[in-house]
């Protein structure tokens, strides 16, 4: 899947993942892109949800060997 | 869509207690909430300049886990429960238990205090400390950070009468 932006989130737990994706959709244009590639699997959970309260599009996530990839278009 | 509130009043000043207002208050700034913290008594703690203070006590705290945050797996697993007794009377005690906490903190990629608090106050999350409790402590206003708002009861409810969460910690 093409993405605008990565965000490398490996390695970082509850509540990082979160406040990193929302730093990196910050500096984005509406409409772009980005992949986040996290190990918490906490994340998977609240991507979903941060994607609900924050109008953002939680277009595809999948998991793959402990690593989850997400892809969020931006609102 | 109107702007969501939470309002949380941070009570305690240890280092385990420091993460729910940290973490709370900058999710939900995330996730477009306007949050205020005020901060009474021990958790005037969270706002010093110098966070080195902030300790963990196992003692008296039945539910806190003593686990080794190194070494092979089977000595990880091992529950290292020490009599309160035994704990009160050992100095030190809360020093090492607080180093085990920062480096389990650490492996386990938590953020720090620290860390948090600043990135609540990138995140635009105002912090309120309680006057009343300032003088009652014996702290000057140079003890803590700057961007403060220093006020009481009746100013912590102006935000949290109108707020949708409210949470004591």
């Amino acid at each position: 899947m093409e993405f605008n932006k990565e965000l490398d989130a490996r390695g970082l737990n509850c509540p990082l993942p979160i406040l990193r994706t929302k730093k990196a959709l910050a500096e984005m244009a509406s409409g772009e892109i980005l992949k986040v590639i996290a190990t918490d699997p906490g994340s998977v959970k609240d991507m979903q949800a941060f994607a609900k309260q924050t109008g953002n599009d939680l277009i595809n996530s999948a998991e793959a060997g402990g690593e989850y990839t997400f892809f969020m278009k931006k609102k | 869509m109107e702007t969501k509130k939470l309002a949380i009043i941070a009570t305690k000043g240890t280092l385990d207690w420091a993460y729910p207002p940290f973490i709370l208050a900058s999710t939900a700034a995330a996730l477009g909430y306007e949050v205020q913290i005020f901060f009474t008594f021990y958790g005037l703690q969270l706002l010093r300049k110098d966070l080195s203070g902030l300790k963990v006590s196992p003692l008296g705290n039945p539910g806190m886990p003593m686990k080794m945050p190194f070494g092979p797996k089977w000595f990880k697993g091992i529950n290292w429960n020490i009599p309160n007794a035994v704990q009160s009377i050992i100095p030190g005690y809360e020093n090492v238990a607080t180093s085990l906490m920062k480096m389990t903190i650490a492996n386990n990629g938590v953020a720090t205090i620290p860390e948090l608090r600043s990135l609540c106050q990138e995140a635009d999350v105002k912090f309120i400390a309680c006057q009343m409790t300032v003088e009652l402590f014996g702290f000057e206003h140079g003890d803590f950070i700057d961007g403060l708002e220093y006020g009481g009861a009746a100013t912590f409810f102006e935000f949290a009468g109108e707020s949708d969460i409210c949470l004591f910690i």
